[in-house]
């Protein structure tokens, strides 16, 4: 008896319940969902590919077949380079100096001190706002009449530089700006890890006497090191896709010299309706970002 | 006694810590030593300040007339000049900017949510031939920026006669946030109790009927967290419309605040009040719902 009822309830209880149904839940939910994901995401992506091996303005068919040449013209022009470099450097600041910023951060407004949720909501706040209202109120700072940088310089009665329009200087700016907006965000996944951290570890470490130093390095760090991987790999993928905030800063210039794949593709594909040409770099984009995913999936988050 | 098997035990290995050991016993019960306490509000306060002074800046700077700007960018205000804010307030332009983000993002959220929570529904509780190969299948979603795709998309938007609407904004956007919102839905509808579907069984109640008076009520965390990343990173949006929109009066606030910043270039102390204002919706929003909206933007990192 009681087993004949174990039986009957099996299939609920492994939460595949096998039953009459199924069919209008799948003819009514799940087309939706599919249509609109495969007109707007899938197929383009395709389309991406099919259209970078033509010489095409948009209009008509594409039919002037040319192979790889788009790719050609784009690994030899130097504003993509420039870009890839860009793109390469952006990467590396967020590993290198936003994600310990953010730590640092994290551990501080962790102590229960009065001010820390003020502390971290304000650290916050910047990563809410649009990247093109973060942009343009640092085009504001950074400029040379009116902003921080010339308040800075009339006080030394120096010249005032005029950051955003120094090709050699613009690019830092930008760096700069970047920073500012996404460490409270890397801050914020720092604050949900450590939370989850056991206390005890840190009870019997200070029983031990270990140094603050000795805790963060032997218990912080191993213990945060899932939210660490997936902090950097949020930044890798950000900083791939960064445009709207360069452009009310810079545009891509001066000379090209804070251009980022997307400015580019923005710039020399788009605005000129150079299809088949944008759609290579979207490829590329495309393949960076496969390639970096899966690589640091593979090999960093196996175990997450 | 065990402060002296503590001694003991750690003497064996690094004598001199002694010490160090006694004010962290201070410490961990929550109190710090003045130093320490100095270093932390220190550098929090520093912190907050470079966050800070660019908004406070804008702000203020809103206030000021032009000249006041120049010579005193960062100070208050010589006299506070109220018709910069004003005059922005009195115009129809924000309002509509605001209105087309607003439409934007409310069609894109209530999109979003009905068509990723139901193709979730069915991939937690139906299983059928082909479901895993199609969930991964949305889940490709998640890794590629909108920009890899971003010229066949305006063209495909082209050839449906989409160009230049609301729609042509609010599908590829819903689109490209499928991934994650399936996810997250997924996630939680599996979460909730077999029994419940079981006890709806036995009473007649079919998948649909399940799915709109029991999981959907009890949803309501997770459409709330949806949502909001759906509707912050529509009102933020500013690479799609830029492409896709034409007329002016279709701008929503990103693209809006561009065009207002190229007009009056000059001007910056009506560009800063225009931003201000532009921003002050989402600080507003930040701070009557940090907790929520906190936890939403963290979500997808933190689940994922």
């Amino acid at each position: 008896m009681s087993q004949t009822m174990i039986a009957a309830r099996a299939p609920g209880i492994r939460g595949r319940p096998r039953n009459k149904g199924t069919l209008p839940v799948l003819i009514l939910f799940l087309p939706p969902a599919l249509l609109v994901f495969t007109l707007f995401v899938i197929l383009p992506m395709g389309e991406a590919a099919w259209y970078s091996l033509y010489d095409w303005n948009g209009y008509g068919l594409p039919e002037k077949f040319i192979g790889l040449k788009n790719f050609e013209l784009l690994f030899r022009n130097g504003a993509f380079r420039q870009a890839l470099m860009n793109n390469g450097l952006i990467m590396l600041v967020s590993i290198a100096i936003q994600i310990p910023l953010a730590l640092w951060l994290a551990t501080m407004v962790s102590h229960r001190i009065p001010g820390a949720v003020s502390f971290r909501l304000i650290f916050f706040m910047p990563y809410v706002l649009a990247d093109v209202a973060a942009g343009l109120i640092w085009r504001f700072v950074y400029d040379g009449d009116y902003g921080l940088f010339a308040a800075i310089a009339s006080f030394f009665n120096v010249a005032s530089p005029y950051v955003l329009a120094d090709k050699n200087l613009a690019i830092y700016a930008v760096l700069g700006v970047i920073v500012w907006k996404y460490f409270g965000f890397h801050m914020m996944l720092f604050i949900a890890g450590l939370q989850s951290i056991d206390k005890s570890y840190y009870e019997a470490a200070e029983m031990d006497g270990a140094t603050r130093w000795q805790r963060f390095r032997n218990i912080t760090l191993p213990l945060l090191a899932p939210t660490i991987r997936l902090s950097v790999f949020f930044s890798v993928i950000g900083s791939l896709q960064l445009f709207d905030m360069i452009m009310p800063l810079t545009g891509g210039g001066p000379s090209n010299s804070t251009q980022t794949m997307v400015t580019f593709l923005y710039s020399y594909g788009i605005t000129r309706m150079k299809v088949g040409f944008g759609s290579a770099v979207g490829v590329v984009l495309f393949v960076i970002c496969v390639t970096l995913a899966f690589g640091y999936k593979r090999i960093f988050m196996r175990n997450d | 006694m065990t402060d002296q098997t503590i001694i003991a035990g750690k003497s064996l290995t690094e004598p001199s810590v002694i010490a160090p050991r006694r004010r962290r016993e201070v410490f961990s019960k929550h109190r710090m030593s003045f130093v320490t306490w100095l270093y932390l509000y220190a550098s929090l306060l520093l912190i907050a300040a470079v966050v800070l002074l660019p908004l406070l800046t804008t702000a203020v700077g809103g206030f000021k007339t032009l000249g006041d700007l120049r010579v005193n960018p960062f100070g208050l205000p010589n006299q506070w000049v109220w018709s910069n804010y004003l005059d922005i307030l009195a115009g129809a332009r924000y309002w509509q900017m605001l209105g087309n983000s607003l439409i934007i993002a409310v069609l894109s959220v209530i999109l979003t949510l009905a068509v990723a929570a139901m193709a979730a529904f069915t991939f937690a509780h139906v299983k059928f031939f082909g479901s895993g190969f199609l969930l991964n299948y949305f889940l490709i979603g998640l890794m590629f920026p909108v920009a890899t795709a971003i010229l066949p998309l305006f063209i495909r938007i082209r050839d449906l006669g989409l160009l230049d609407t609301y729609w042509g904004v609010v599908l590829p956007q819903v689109a490209f946030g499928l991934g994650m919102s399936i996810m997250l839905f997924r996630k939680f509808f599996q979460n909730v109790p077999h029994e419940l579907f079981d006890a709806a069984q036995v009473d007649g109640c079919g998948y649909i009927r399940y799915f709109w008076h029991i999981t959907l009520p009890l949803s309501r965390p997770i459409l709330a967290t949806v949502g909001i990343v759906a509707f912050v990173n529509s009102w933020n949006s500013y690479l799609l419309p830029l492409i896709l929109l034409n007329t002016e009066g279709k701008y929503p606030w990103p693209l809006g605040i561009m065009v207002y910043q190229g007009e009056f270039s000059t001007d910056w102390q009506l560009v800063l009040a225009f931003i201000t204002l532009t921003i002050l919706p989402t600080i507003i929003v930040f701070f009557a719902a940090q907790k929520h909206i906190v936890a939403g933007l963290t979500a997808g990192a933190v689940k994922g």
